[in-house]
């Protein structure tokens, strides 16, 4: 087949996937959608046995995590990860992964400078730049509530 | 008799009350999620970089007070996704500075954060002691076998 190049970029682009955006952002949107439904089915489940309204939610987190700590460990949450992109990926359980998988995978190099160091590739920053938007609010919260704003 | 019929009532208005409670976290976290894989694909944005500015945005959205209605509105669709823990700093902020003054500026965040972030790094640390690191832990038989392998290279 003999193409100029304008009629190779016709062909290419009558041939290309449609812009897969659409459809990865549907699959982001179930897969999240699926990971706080769940959250939201925990949270009711905790507040029925009595844990308190503050409380209840910072629970439904601390089990995410746990949950997605183990997948982790047991390889599962990349393999659903590949297919849902940011819906795996903004949740609190791909915070989790996203400390863990690191960690696991440089085990190799010990505790301190392997483990220590890595868990915090991914919740360093995340942490820093929170912490470092909350003092900036703290400020201004301050300064408005002193001049009674 | 009349008791009981009102006591199913009551159940059943609770029933649907949680059953819209989960829909509402369903799309509003899926809606978060949806809104980073477009801005994932536009942008080219690493992973980490979208965490980092989702945790910034919800101490920015919590801070013109767009998130707690958020938050009281969807439940775990908004608390679960990363912007809820950034919600979580800002509230621990101004929660720490009504309570304690100007200290609660460099207090609050992380004490409004600490299950979390605790959460995270210990259960992450044990995971890591206990999995191994091969990329082929996946699959059951092929890590018997490297076990196997490695029993005979020792």
């Amino acid at each position: 087949m003999n193409l100029t190049n304008t009629e190779y970029k016709k062909y290419v682009k009558k041939h290309a996937v449609p812009s897969p955006v659409i459809k990865d952002t549907v699959k982001a949107f179930a897969a999240g959608g699926t990971i706080c439904a769940f959250g939201q089915v925990l949270q009711y489940f905790y507040l029925w046995l009595g844990m308190e309204k503050e409380i209840a939610p910072v629970m439904v987190s601390v089990t995410l995590i746990l949950v997605s700590v183990v997948m982790t460990g047991l390889g599962f949450y990349d393999s659903v990860a590949r297919h849902s992109g940011a819906g795996t990926l903004v949740p609190i359980t791909g915070f989790a992964n996203a400390v863990v998988s690191p960690a696991i995978d440089n085990k190799a190099e010990g505790l301190v400078l392997g483990i220590g160091a890595k868990l915090f590739s991914v919740a360093g920053p995340v942490i820093l730049f929170g912490t470092l938007s909350s003092v900036v609010y703290g400020v201004f919260y301050y300064v408005l509530k002193a001049f009674k704003v | 008799m009349q008791v009981n019929t009102i006591n199913k009532g009551v159940k059943t208005a609770k029933m649907a009350e949680m059953t819209i409670g989960i829909i509402k976290a369903f799309v509003v976290g899926g809606a978060l999620c949806g809104l980073a894989q477009v801005i994932i694909d536009k942008t080219g944005l690493t992973p980490a970089r979208v965490l980092v500015a989702y945790v910034c945005s919800g101490v920015l959205l919590t801070a013109v007070g767009v998130y707690r209605p958020l938050v009281e509105f969807a439940g775990a669709g908004a608390t679960v996704p990363l912007t809820g823990f950034g919600y979580s700093l800002a509230k621990g902020t101004a929660k720490a500075i009504d309570e304690h003054g100007a200290f609660g500026i460099i207090s609050g965040g992380l004490s409004g954060t600490a299950a979390g972030i605790t959460a995270a790094i210990v259960l992450g640390f044990i995971a890591a002691l206990i999995f191994p690191s091969q990329p082929k832990f996946r699959n059951l038989v092929s890590r018997n076998s490297t076990r196997k392998s490695q029993n005979e290279q020792n």
